[in-house]
């Protein structure tokens, strides 16, 4: 049952698959907050009685980004093949998978954002407004950094959701974890792989959301 | 300095609209405190918060050393601004910044850079008393240290105003008197106008020079902090007064009154002292005067800014010529009497 040569080949697969999962949620997570953090820095200001009030861009915006997100992501994958075709040149492999996980993490992003920006207390944007702070000054000095470890959790909440979401996309082809599993798993009845996956898809949730919890306490600590 | 005119603000919310300002006149001089006191909801904070535009006047204009900053534009008005100064009943600061990062913020909105700043940061922090603080964060600090905090950091760009929303209510009565004194000293060492909201009448009473009393969205009296005090028109700003000086005697002490001679009246009298005369015996050459005894049932000597300011309550005993005498005596001295009650 215990082969040394079946467990250092087993080894060897997982340990490829569990680098591009990991690959595919770093890249996937920091594309998503380079679009998701504006969108949701966009969504608190341009809100009624805010600094950029603008209720036209403000209610776009915030249908936009239901709508994205009320699509499941297993469907969400599939239809967006087209362009990741347009984008990547294949659908298949992690450089396919990112396009679909950026694209969904997107919207997701934006409201994490948005709820913790909201989080902060009006009165310490009126205080930088009535010191002349314009609205980038606001949203720069203010808003963001009193955030700060609010959002570095949701950054931990985002990049789960991804590892979730990166072995949805590894069953239709997109590589690491998920496609390990369901190769050698599903379709081969490999379960020793299927348990091995699952174990290491547990341990890299644990340790993202350690990361994320020490982060923001780190932050939160230096402030008291 | 300040001259607002005319000056209405009304808020429109999804169920009503609120008149929270109501053709309001007013004037600040340059260099003076001036207080705003009323009740909760009459309308003090959305008055200060026109003055540096934090809310859009519906009506009117408020006019500061000439230019109408209701006609400013956003550029204009974010400069304006550097040069009101503001501070806050809960202080308002940065949880993310150091003592220093928040002296530095509105330096930094300015424009000015490293050792510019650092520079400025040391001065303020000297002023308010808290160089040693530079590194801490403000939950380090009490609720005096977070408001001097406040104050550093509202004079960094060296203001012409500065505007006060309840700077003083959420902290102790000590607390609050050194605030106070703060205050009052920047006042006079660079003559800066400050504007200075409150519901507390000992507040005004200790720093103000001139006070406006707003009821429900209207300034219904404006005057000299001491005149008010002396001679209040009305019913508010009685009620303000007050809670701050009890004029009424307890009824107890009115019932013990001493019994009379047969041929004499007693009356009872309160009289109000106001500056200078605080420091003469007046009473006591008053009854080597005149043939009366004086009972004194209640007295109070407190301060207005720096005037002293007394309220007795006497019980005068004597022939009824010699204590009209007495009356007339004091109030040659320009003191305010006024009979409580004949007894
Ligand atoms: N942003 C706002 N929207 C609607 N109503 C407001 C707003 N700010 C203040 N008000 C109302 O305006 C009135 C005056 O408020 P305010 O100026 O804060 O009074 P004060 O500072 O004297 O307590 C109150 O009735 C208050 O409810
Ligand atoms: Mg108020």
């Amino acid at each position: 049952m215990f082969d040394p040569g079946a467990y250092s080949w087993m080894a060897e697969k997982v340990l490829v698959a569990t680098w591009e999962t990991i690959y595919m949620v770093l890249i996937s997570t920091s594309l998503s907050y380079i679009v998701g953090l504006p969108l949701g820095v966009v969504l608190v200001t341009t809100a009624d009685r805010h600094i950029l009030e603008n209720r036209g861009v403000n209610r776009v915006l915030g249908y936009i980004v239901n709508a994205v997100r009320s699509v499941p992501f297993i469907i969400f994958l599939i239809l967006i093949i087209p362009l990741t075709r347009i984008i990547v040149g294949t659908s298949i492999g992690t450089a396919a998978s990112i396009v679909p996980l950026t694209l969904a993490a997107i919207p997701f992003v934006a409201r994490l954002v948005e709820t913790s920006l909201k989080e902060i207390k009006w009165e310490l944007v009126e205080a930088a407004l009535s010191m002349g702070a314009n609205a980038w000054q606001v949203i720069s000095k203010v808003l963001l950094p009193e955030a700060m470890p609010s959002l570095s959790l949701g950054v931990a909440i985002t990049a789960i959701n991804l590892v979730g979401y990166s072995a949805m996309a590894g069953i239709v082809g997109g590589g690491g974890l998920g496609t390990l599993a369901y190769y050698y798993g599903h379709q081969r009845y490999e379960n020793d792989i299927m348990w091995v996956t699952v174990i290491v898809l547990v341990l890299l949730v644990q340790l993202v959301q350690m990361g994320g919890d020490a982060l923001a306490a780190k932050i939160s600590n230096r402030r008291r | 300095m300040i001259k607002i005119n005319n000056l209405t603000k009304i808020y429109h919310t999804p169920t009503r609209e609120i008149v929270a300002l109501e053709k309001v006149d007013l004037e600040v001089e340059k260099g003076e405190i001036f207080g705003i006191i009323g009740l909760s909801g009459a309308g003090k904070s959305t008055l200060v918060r026109c003055i540096n535009m934090l809310e859009k006047p519906t009506e009117g204009s408020v006019i500061i050393d000439g230019t109408d900053i209701t006609g400013l534009t956003s550029r204009e008005l974010l400069s304006a601004r550097q040069k009101i100064g503001m501070i806050f009943q809960h202080f308002n600061l940065l949880s993310s910044r150091t003592v220093f990062g928040n002296v530095a913020f509105p330096l930094e909105i300015a424009g000015l850079t490293g050792g510019k700043i650092k520079d400025r940061v040391g001065e303020l922090l000297d002023l308010v008393g808290l160089s040693d603080r530079a590194g801490s964060h403000p939950s380090q600090l009490s609720g005096g240290q977070k408001q001097r905090v406040g104050i550093a950091r509202a004079l960094a760009n060296r203001p012409k105003i500065l505007l006060s929303d309840e700077a003083t209510s959420a902290l102790d009565p000590q607390t609050t008197g050194s605030i106070l004194e703060l205050l009052k000293d920047i006042n006079r060492r660079f003559n800066l106008t400050i504007l200075m909201i409150a519901h507390d009448m000992n507040v005004i009473k200790r720093a103000c020079d001139r006070v406006a009393v707003i009821d429900r969205s209207r300034i219904v009296e404006v005057g000299k902090v001491i005149d008010i005090f002396s001679n209040p028109q009305t019913a508010v700003s009685r009620n303000f007064i007050g809670s701050v000086i009890d004029k009424e005697v307890p009824e107890h002490l009115l019932q013990c009154s001493n019994r009379q001679r047969p041929g004499t009246i007693t009356r009872l009298i309160g009289v109000s002292f106001i500056g200078d005369s605080t420091g003469k015996p007046l009473i006591s050459s008053m009854i080597k005067k005149f043939d009366v005894d004086a009972n004194i049932l209640y007295g109070n000597i407190d301060h207005i800014k720096d005037i002293p300011f007394g309220h007795l309550v006497l019980e005068l005993t004597g022939e009824p010529g010699q204590v009209a005498g007495a009356l007339d005596y004091l109030c040659g001295f320009g003191l305010e009497v006024e009979a409580i009650d004949s007894v």
